[in-house]
Parts: C-alpha cells; sequence; structure tokens
C-alpha cells in the first residue's frame, strides 16, 4: 500500500504494472478532492446536531434561551459555562431515579433471553428432529412482526397477574420480543462452527448437554455479544414498550422521563438538552467501545452470503 | 435507588441461574427416559422455553389483537367490520396511511442511496480516516429515537419575529433577512413530514453504510480489475460490476429499513403528536389504544399492519431458504 507508483486507472496496462497493481494496491481508486468533500460536509452535518446539544446543556437558561449555541463559538467573550443543568435534570427532574430504572430495566431484558435463545439454537444447528426446518422458518417470518399485536392482551393479562407499571411487565415483554431476533442470529452464527470439533465431542461421550456448555457456548461468544449489545441498545432506548407496560411515574426509564421532561411547558432548552444528554450517554459508550461486536452482529444477521 | 441496581443485578444472575437450572432439569428429565425415546424428546425441551416466550408474546397476542378488531372499543360485543369500515373511512385515517405510504417510498431509497455512497466514498479514504468519517455517520444509531426527536425540534425551534433565533434552522434562514417560520407547522406538500424524515434518516443511515460498507469490501478486487484494464471508468465500475454483485445486500438493507418505517412512531410521537398532517399508522395506533382507549380501533390498526408485513414475511422467508440452499 505504501509505495504504489502511479494509480493503474491512468497507468497503461502493461503485464508489469498489471501484477504490481494487483500485488501491492487493493484499492487503486483513490479519494480525490470531491470525495473528501462531500464525506466532509456529510460528517459535519451529522455532528451539528449532537454538538449543538451538548453545548446547549453547558449554558445557563437565560444564555441558552435568548442566544442560539453557536455565539460560543462566534462571540467567545459570553461564553459561560454551567454543570448546573445537569444537576437540576438529574435531581430536579428525576432522570437520576429514571437512569437507574433504565439500568434496572435493560441489563435482565438483555441477558436472560439469551441463553434461552442460545439453547433453541443449538438445537436447531446440532439436533436433528421432525419439523426443525418449519420451526425455524416459523421464527425467520416472526421477525418482521410487528410488537404493536402484543400491546393489548398483554396488558389484559399483566393486568391479571397484577404486574403492570413493575420491572418484571417490560422484562418478560423483551424477552419475548427479542426471542426470534436471538435465536436467528445465534443459529446463523452456530452453522459457522466447526461441525468436527462437535462430532468428536460426541464421540468422546460428551452429552449434549456438556457439548452446549462447554463448547458451544464458549465458541459462540461473538455472537452472544453482537446480540447483547444489539439488544442492550434496542431496549435502553425503547420508549414504546416501557410507555405501554410501565408508563410515568417511580418505575419510569429515561425516554418516559425524557419526553415528560420535553412535554413541560416553559421548561428552558438547556435543562431539556442535559436530560437528553443524560439518556445518550450511556449507549453510547456502549456503541463506542463495542463497535465492533456490535457491527459484526450486525453483518452477521443481515449480509450472510 | 441503589436497591434497584442490587435488584436489576439479582435479577440477571436469578435469571440466569433459573434458565440454567432449567434446562439442566431438562435435560435431566430427559436422561430418565428410555435412550431411544430421549433422543426424540431432547430437541423438543431445548427449544420450548424459547417456543413458549415467542407463543406467550407473539402468537396468542397476535390472535386475540384478530379477535378484538371484531369487538367494539372494550373488547365485549361483536361489532364485525365495523373498526375497519369506520377507519377505512374516516379522512384523517386515509391521510395518516398516505403519510405512512410517503414514509416508506422516501425513507427506505434515501437510506440506501446516501448510505451507499457514503460506503464507497469512504472507502476510498486512508483507513485512519474512514473509520472516523464512518464512525461519524454512524454514531446517531446509538441515539434513542427520542433523543434525536430533542435534537432535532431543537434545531426547527421557532421564535416570534424580532426575537433572536436559537433554532439553527431559522437562525440560518431569518438571516438571509427572512420571517422566521414554523417548520414542523407547514403540511403544504408534506414538507413537515419530510423534516420528520430528515430525523429518522440521520439516526438510521448508519445502518445501510454499515451493511453497504461491508458488502462493497466483499467485492473481489479482480473483478473490478479486469474491467478497469478493459477501459470502464469509475462510474461504469461502480454502476456495471460493483452495483450487481452487492444486489442481495442492498436488498436486505431496503427490506429492513421498510419494515422499520412501517413502525414509525416516537419521532412523530414527540415531535408532532400527528398534528399538523404528520400523523403515521404507529402514531395513531398510540392515540386509539391510549388516549381514546378504543382497544377495536387499535386492534384494527395491528391487523392491518400485520397484513401490509405479509408480502415482506413470504420474501424474507423464501430468501433464507434460497440462502440455505446456496450455503
Amino acid at each position: 500500500m505504501t509505495d504504489t507508483v502511479a494509480t493503474p486507472a491512468v497507468a497503461t496496462p502493461t503485464a508489469k504494472t498489471r501484477k504490481k497493481a494487483s500485488s501491492f494496491d487493493p484499492n487503486p481508486a483513490k479519494a480525490g478532492w470531491a470525495t473528501k468533500l462531500v464525506l466532509l460536509f456529510l460528517c459535519i452535518a451529522w455532528m451539528v446536531p449532537i454538538i449543538g446539544m451538548l453545548v446547549t446543556s453547558f449554558r445557563p437558561f437565560r444564555e441558552a434561551e435568548n442566544s442560539g449555541w453557536w455565539t460560543v463559538f462566534t462571540n467567545p467573550s459570553t461564553m459561560d459555562f454551567t454543570f448546573e443543568n445537569y444537576q437540576e435534570a438529574w435531581t430536579g427532574a428525576d432522570m437520576g431515579n429514571a437512569f437507574v430504572n433504565s439500568l434496572a430495566i435493560a441489563l435482565p431484558a438483555t441477558f436472560i433471553p439469551i441463553l434461552v435463545a442460545a439453547f433453541a439454537a443449538y438445537a436447531f444447528t446440532f439436533m436433528e428432529f421432525p419439523g426443525r426446518d418449519f420451526l425455524f422458518l416459523a421464527i425467520v417470518s416472526l421477525l418482521v412482526v410487528p410488537n404493536y399485536v402484543a400491546f393489548v392482551p398483554m396488558l389484559k393479562i399483566y393486568g391479571n397477574l397484577g404486574i403492570n407499571g413493575t420491572f418484571a411487565s417490560v422484562w418478560l415483554a423483551h424477552i419475548g420480543f427479542g426471542m426470534s431476533l436471538a435465536i436467528y442470529i445465534l443459529r446463523n452464527y452456530m452453522a459457522t462452527l466447526p461441525k468436527t470439533v462437535i462430532e468428536s465431542a460426541k464421540i468422546d461421550g460428551a452429552s449434549h448437554f456438556q457439548t452446549f456448555y462447554r463448547l458451544v457456548l464458549p465458541m459462540s461468544v461473538p455472537a452472544l455479544a453482537a446480540f447483547a449489545i444489539f439488544q442492550f441498545l434496542w431496549v435502553w432506548n425503547d420508549l414504546l414498550v416501557a410507555l405501554v407496560f410501565i408508563g410515568p411515574g417511580q418505575n419510569q426509564p429515561l425516554t418516559v422521563a425524557l419526553t415528560g421532561l420535553r412535554g413541560q411547558l416553559g421548561q428552558g432548552w438547556n435543562l431539556t438538552t442535559a436530560g437528553g444528554f443524560i439518556s445518550m450517554i450511556v449507549p453510547i459508550v456502549v456503541f463506542i467501545f463495542l463497535q465492533r461486536f456490535f457491527v459484526r452482529g450486525l453483518t452477521a444477521g443481515a449480509v450472510k452470503g | 435507588m441503589t436497591s434497584k441496581v442490587v435488584l436489576a443485578i439479582v435479577t440477571v444472575l436469578i435469571g440466569i441461574g433459573v434458565a440454567l437450572a432449567l434446562y439442566w432439569l431438562l435435560n435431566r428429565l430427559a436422561e430418565l427416559l428410555p435412550a431411544n425415546v430421549e433422543h426424540k424428546v431432547k430437541p423438543f425441551l431445548y427449544i420450548l422455553p424459547a417456543y413458549f416466550a415467542i407463543g406467550v408474546f407473539l402468537i396468542y397476542p397476535t390472535i386475540q389483537s384478530v379477535i378484538n378488531s371484531f369487538k367494539d372499543q372494550s373488547s365485549t360485543e361483536w361489532v364485525g367490520f365495523e373498526n375497519y369500515t369506520e377507519l377505512l373511512t374516516n379522512k384523517g385515517f386515509q391521510q395518516t396511511i398516505y403519510n405512512t405510504l410517503l414514509w416508506m417510498l422516501i425513507v427506505p431509497v434515501v437510506s440506501v442511496i446516501i448510505g451507499l455512497a457514503v460506503a464507497v466514498l469512504a472507502d476510498r479514504l486512508k483507513p485512519g480516516s474512514e473509520k472516523l468519517s464512518k464512525t461519524v455517520i454512524f454514531l446517531p444509531m446509538a441515539v434513542s429515537a427520542i433523543g434525536a426527536a430533542i435534537v432535532w425540534n431543537f434545531i426547527y425551534e421557532t421564535r416570534p419575529a424580532g426575537q433572536p433565533q436559537i433554532g439553527l434552522l431559522n437562525a440560518v434562514w431569518t438571516s438571509f433577512g427572512n420571517d422566521p417560520v414554523a417548520w414542523l407547522e407547514q403540511s403544504q406538500l408534506h414538507f413537515n413530514s419530510l423534516l420528520l424524515m430528515v430525523v429518522l434518516l440521520w439516526g438510521q443511515i448508519g445502518f445501510s453504510m454499515v451493511l453497504l460498507s461491508a458488502a462493497v469490501k466483499g467485492v473481489p478486487v479482480d473483478t473490478m480489475e479486469a474491467a478497469r484494464i478493459d477501459g470502464a471508468n469509475e462510474r461504469q465500475i461502480f454502476f456495471q460490476v460493483v452495483v450487481p454483485q452487492i444486489k442481495g445486500t442492498i436488498i436486505t438493507v431496503y427490506v429492513t429499513v421498510i419494515i422499520g418505517v412501517m413502525k414509525i412512531f416516537d419521532i412523530v410521537y414527540v415531535m408532532t403528536n400527528g398534528n399538523f398532517n404528520t400523523n403515521v399508522v404507529g402514531n395513531e395506533f398510540w392515540n386509539q389504544f391510549s388516549t381514546f382507549f378504543n382497544n377495536g380501533a387499535a386492534s384494527a390498526i395491528v391487523v392491518m399492519l400485520m397484513i401490509a408485513v405479509i408480502p415482506i414475511m413470504i420474501y424474507q422467508v423464501r430468501h433464507f431458504k434460497a440462502e440455505e440452499a446456496n450455503a
């Protein structure tokens, strides 16, 4: 890559340059100025909304409401940063409590379905049984069913059980809604594991349970991590399921609290943006540090072959 | 507060423990059976808990929703097709369907085009800047729809003329000497719906880009080089060599986005709540369900959504079968 002579696109295709091009330069189409400009423009357009939000969340009420956030850059002498918005949002607007609720909702809703799905995925990949293909195709088709179907009937069941408004109601709902995707991702990954290893374990007398627990589960860690991140972000960012089964109140997660904060009249943008950022910080950190797993999960789920 | 965190962690541990114990127990039970029966029963025991969850949270509610859609708002009396006819003859709901179709028409196409453009263009950068630009485009994926709605509400914010505009769009707009505009109320030509779509696209294009980028990188270099040697220019190479080879991924991305768009709710709910002619099916479902307490109409909307999803479902199954056959 380092010492390519010329881009083969312009070079005369002699036998010599052709050979060079294929062995040294897998990507002869270099970025021109236009490409760089377009990408730069897109990247700025993508970041400006978040920067505006971040800046506003550190400005005092009076300033945030009376001048655009960009004045911080155009007229730095008027700059006046404060952490008060975060304090106010965290305690006064109950975002702190909601933050803990979001954790309490998202962690179990992420980890419980994984194991259940992993067992099913194992059965689909390494066991023979009648109806296997049909049952798995059912999973594939259920992937696209909107979870709206569940709300009215489940509220009734939850009402009978008396668990409306509890964490358990959302855990169970997310376990149910995430199950088909989890089985799908894990089974697709397990299908790529070397069959010989599993077969030799069987010859050595390992039971299915041992093979699963000792062999397949550890080998599937990348797929497990990918699904875990996917599901965690999904549950953390979910508004609809939380609105339906928990709603505003003591147990509300961040998304519901933020919607409430947004709806209060006369609420300054300084507070709303601080609240918004509190709700984003965990997904952004998870995302930045575990991006590789997340991307792998997405690509494994969608671009297969 | 700490008690809730402890509760969460304990629940995770108990949940995982119970799941493991359950499987261990099911496994032991199977082992008590005669060996030939055990072999036949075991797979079903392994998939039982997963299918139990799916049955309770998807299959049963689907059946129940179909039944409720033929009943009145408290699901006590049968009303035949009344919920459907009332919705479908209602001008407001027709407009809601039209808006949703607009979303389904515009968002997936724009998402694929920009996603593919970024994927192809970034592929030409040096690895460092490629990674950086992709991360920037992908980052909003981590932001919740309500977070994105707040970010963009702030950009679309309007202040009366004469006051300083703190919304970016109006600040730019008024700097050209125009009067400030209440952007989200401009329903002519569905302009405000387009502004809402921008919010979804901002959060969502990263997804298209990542999948398409993986596909673009998977295109064999030989095929591109062969075309280049034959004298094809970059544009021809893109449309005649790269695009045909990643067609499968383009369709996958398109289908995935369209499914998401059909169910769009949060952005519309938070930004306009369907006012100013921006209503979509997802938001209307929520209104019927939680504002009007009309279970019949809400269920009818869900059933219509389900019917609309069926073609995609059939496509998914076929696509999967074809891929399995190739593997």
